[in-house]
């Protein structure tokens, strides 16, 4: 069983063998990114009803709570492809931590603006030095942090090496910002979906708000694989499989 | 948007606005990455020809 798993493994890791296969399945998720999306919206917007307390505001969620749970999920894959990649030395996790870096920046940079034009109306101040906003601001600059290290060192391997530690020791942050509204008083509102007994939001507004937490999730496997064949191409520039392919191009 | 119409409306438009960006984004780096790899090769073989010459 392990050792099939580990072939499939190897397999896939193939640049060129991945390069085929993510270019396949980028228009399928792509394609469930938008229905979702346009799905998730409609009901959020649309459908759901007015808070009781919040009252139109609150729609600010459907966009606010995915980019924020999107910018913990793509740090901790990252850091998990970065470790693979450190302990297997299998290049293709690099390449996969190296292209969700953008794409996790850009979601808690949406998470922190939205976040903060929701917090104007609500708390009467754009930004306060609040553990949520503070450790989630943290977050956008390790982000920051791996994609400089990424482009300051120019040998791969090297750089690779070097961001994927910080990656790792980054990952500390994640459980903080998490349990951030438990441990320490703060402005910002306690869990809501993720409780474990029964999540405090009704139906109505839950589902508008998985729809569009599905389609984040989607819109990012799309463009994770994206950026990761355009990073394949450039590392493997020097393959005979990279120059036929591009003389055909 | 019961006088909230400011910051939902802004907050969709970030939202949206920085994530067709970075699809446009990583979009147009295969073909920065395609020519890139083109002027390589092209380098090469004219060094290459030079060479034999």
């Amino acid at each position: 069983m392990f050792s099939k798993i580990w072939k499939w493994i190897q397999t896939f890791s193939s640049p060129k063998y991945f390069y085929g296969t993510a270019g396949k399945l980028i228009p399928w998720f792509a394609a469930g990114a938008l229905a979702l999306t346009v799905w998730g919206l409609y009901l959020g917007l649309f459908v759901a009803p007015p808070d009781y307390q919040q009252g139109e505001s609150y729609r600010i969620i459907y966009v606010h709570v995915p980019a924020a749970w999107m910018s913990l999920f793509i740090y901790v894959a990252m850091a998990v492809s970065a470790s693979v990649g450190l302990i297997w030395q299998i290049r293709l996790a690099d390449v996969i931590a190296s292209a969700s870096a953008p794409i996790g920046a850009a979601f808690a940079f949406i998470a922190l603006v939205t976040g903060s034009l929701w917090g104007k109306p609500m708390w009467g101040a754009y930004w306060v030095w609040d553990a949520r906003l503070t450790s989630e601001l943290i977050l956008l600059f390790l982000y920051f942090g791996y994609m400089a290290l990424q482009s300051a060192i120019e040998d791969q391997r090297t750089a690779d090496k070097a961001s994927g530690l910080l990656a790792i020791v980054g990952v500390v942050n994640v459980p903080i910002i998490h349990y951030s509204v438990e441990w320490w008083n703060t402005l910002h509102q306690g869990a809501t979906v993720t409780k474990f007994d029964k999540p405090s939001i009704d139906t109505s507004m839950l589902i508008p708000l998985l729809l569009m937490a599905l389609a984040f999730k989607l819109f990012y496997a799309a463009l994770v694989l994206v950026r990761a064949r355009n990073e394949v191409l450039y590392r493997d520039r020097n393959r005979r499989w990279v120059r036929e392919l591009i003389q055909k191009l | 948007m019961g006088g909230y119409a400011f910051f939902v409306w802004w907050s969709y438009g970030i939202t949206f606005g920085v994530l067709l960006w970075l699809t446009w984004s990583s979009l147009s780096s295969k073909k920065k990455v395609v020519n890139r790899v083109k002027r390589a090769m092209k380098r090469e073989a004219m060094q290459q020809s030079n060479q034999v010459q």
